[in-house]
């Protein structure tokens, strides 16, 4: 799995973070978000996953392939 | 309700797509459509007074997925066809173009028709719901000099400071004391008040509107109820929307500002709502909610996706929305009461930079961050219990 975030996008909510903080995390002065890991391992695939489907901007994308 | 074979969702916004999508991600291999009123594929509505509007993104960017992940949710997109007609027990949903779709369940994502003014039937008055809208608007925000907004909620309040920045002269004119008092308290609203104020915005608060001034069908002007007429070549409307329930009004659901749905957002057997035209009962306050907001369309769309695959569990969120306005990002987790106490709990008002909690009668209602939003988000344990269902019995 590859994770793929759009910084100009975000809009800081956070969703991510409450979902997986492993690969997420935000800036501390606008919010935005970090990502902590490109291609987080298996067991963190799920929560990745969750968090681009309630991402409310739309700005995580996972490609499952690489 | 065991597993429904095919998933009808009406309403193809960010509710209805998620819906869609985490019915997929729970395993559900069944037929799904989708059938939604305008031509465009699923987008996002935050940026429509934002990015959209402003110019800062093209329409394209609001997208919600990319064509080839629509593809991937293996659901049939309906496009530019309204549902028109509900039949509740045959879970069957009639369109304009005469199209019948049927599903073993159905769920009804349709949104909010903004409200007009009466005789604003006149060029250079908008409304601001869709991505259409919001192109028309920005291309008359391009060329007019001076744009009234009527309408202080978080809509308006957005477009008065998008226009801002693209209009000379823009007038907030709203009911309230200070733009967004119901959402934000007198406090913070006054804040915020004095952030457009000071950005050059002129505000008439606790003003009404007596009437839309127009020559040979074009507005310009409005004129107030204390008798102060505003020039304006552009005129926006925000005063509120209304659940687009009218194609349900002969369906038998109940309706009550919104589609009236049980603690699991169910309207009747194999019929359930999402999003904006959902009123449902919140098992945490124990009391009939609607929420108008992004992240709300998302969760309740989780929460209802679980429940056809069986969950059969109550929605019961914090709720959350977030709004910018210059350079304001303001958060909430939670919901503040116009009387509730603030107490500011890190961070400094008059720096712009603050952490703010709403306690109500000694419960923690809210928390606001004002240029906080990583902070603000560690901080919404502290209102999670208010909202959480009791647990009375082992479930």
């Amino acid at each position: 799995m590859k994770v793929a975030v759009d910084e100009e996008k975000c809009c800081g909510a956070g969703q991510c973070v409450l979902l997986a903080p492993e690969v997420f995390d935000q800036r501390d002065e606008d919010g935005v978000v970090i990502l902590l890991d490109e291609q987080p391992s298996e067991n963190l695939h799920g929560s990745v996953r969750e968090a681009a489907d309630v991402c409310p901007a739309a700005a995580i994308e996972v490609s499952e392939d690489a | 309700m065991s597993e429904p074979s095919s998933v009808l969702v009406v309403g193809a916004s960010a509710a209805g797509l998620a819906t869609v999508e985490s019915l997929r991600r729970g395993g559900y291999r069944g037929t799904v459509t989708v059938v939604g009123e305008e031509e465009h594929a699923p987008y996002d509505r935050p940026p429509l007074s934002k990015q959209v509007l402003s110019g800062n993104w093209e329409s394209e960017r609001s997208r919600l997925r990319t064509e080839s992940a629509l593809v991937e949710t293996g659901a049939e997109f309906v496009l530019a066809d309204p549902a028109v007609r509900l039949e509740p027990a045959e879970r069957a949903v009639h369109t304009a173009s005469g199209r019948t779709l049927r599903a073993e369940a159905v769920v009804l994502a349709t949104g909010l028709r903004p409200k007009r003014l009466p005789g604003t039937d006149v060029a250079g008055v908008h409304v601001l719901r869709t991505l259409d809208d919001s192109l028309r608007l920005r291309a008359e925000l391009s060329r007019a000099r001076n744009v009234v907004v009527v309408g202080d909620g978080v809509l308006g309040s957005e477009i008065a400071a998008t226009a801002r920045g693209m209009a000379s002269d823009v007038t907030l004119v709203g009911s309230q004391a200070a733009p967004m008092a119901d959402q934000l308290g007198p406090r913070v609203a006054g804040m915020l008040g004095e952030l457009h104020t000071e950005r050059g915005v002129r505000l008439r608060p606790r003003t009404g509107v007596e009437a839309v001034q127009a020559d040979h069908g074009r507005v310009t002007g409005v004129r107030l109820e204390t008798g102060e007429t505003l020039p304006a070549a552009a005129v926006v409307v925000a005063i509120g929307a209304a659940p687009a329930t009218d194609w349900l009004a002969e369906s038998g659901l109940r309706l009550d500002d919104g589609v009236v749905c049980d603690s699991r957002c169910r309207a009747a057997a194999g019929i359930y709502a999402v999003g904006d035209v959902a009123r449902w009962h919140h098992e945490g306050l124990d009391r009939s909610m609607r929420l108008e907001n992004r992240t709300n369309a998302t969760e309740q769309a989780r929460a209802v996706a679980a429940n056809l695959l069986g969950a059969d569990r109550p929605y019961a969120p914090v709720p959350h929305f977030w709004t910018d306005q210059f350079d304001a990002k303001i958060q909430v987790h939670g919901v503040p009461h116009a009387e509730s106490e603030v107490t500011v709990v890190e961070g400094d008002p008059a720096e712009r930079r603050f952490l703010a909690r709403y306690t109500t009668r000694g419960t923690p209602v809210a928390v606001l961050g004002w240029n906080r939003p990583k902070q603000v988000r560690t901080r919404r344990q502290e209102v999670v219990e208010t909202f959480s269902v009791p647990a009375l019995e082992p479930n």
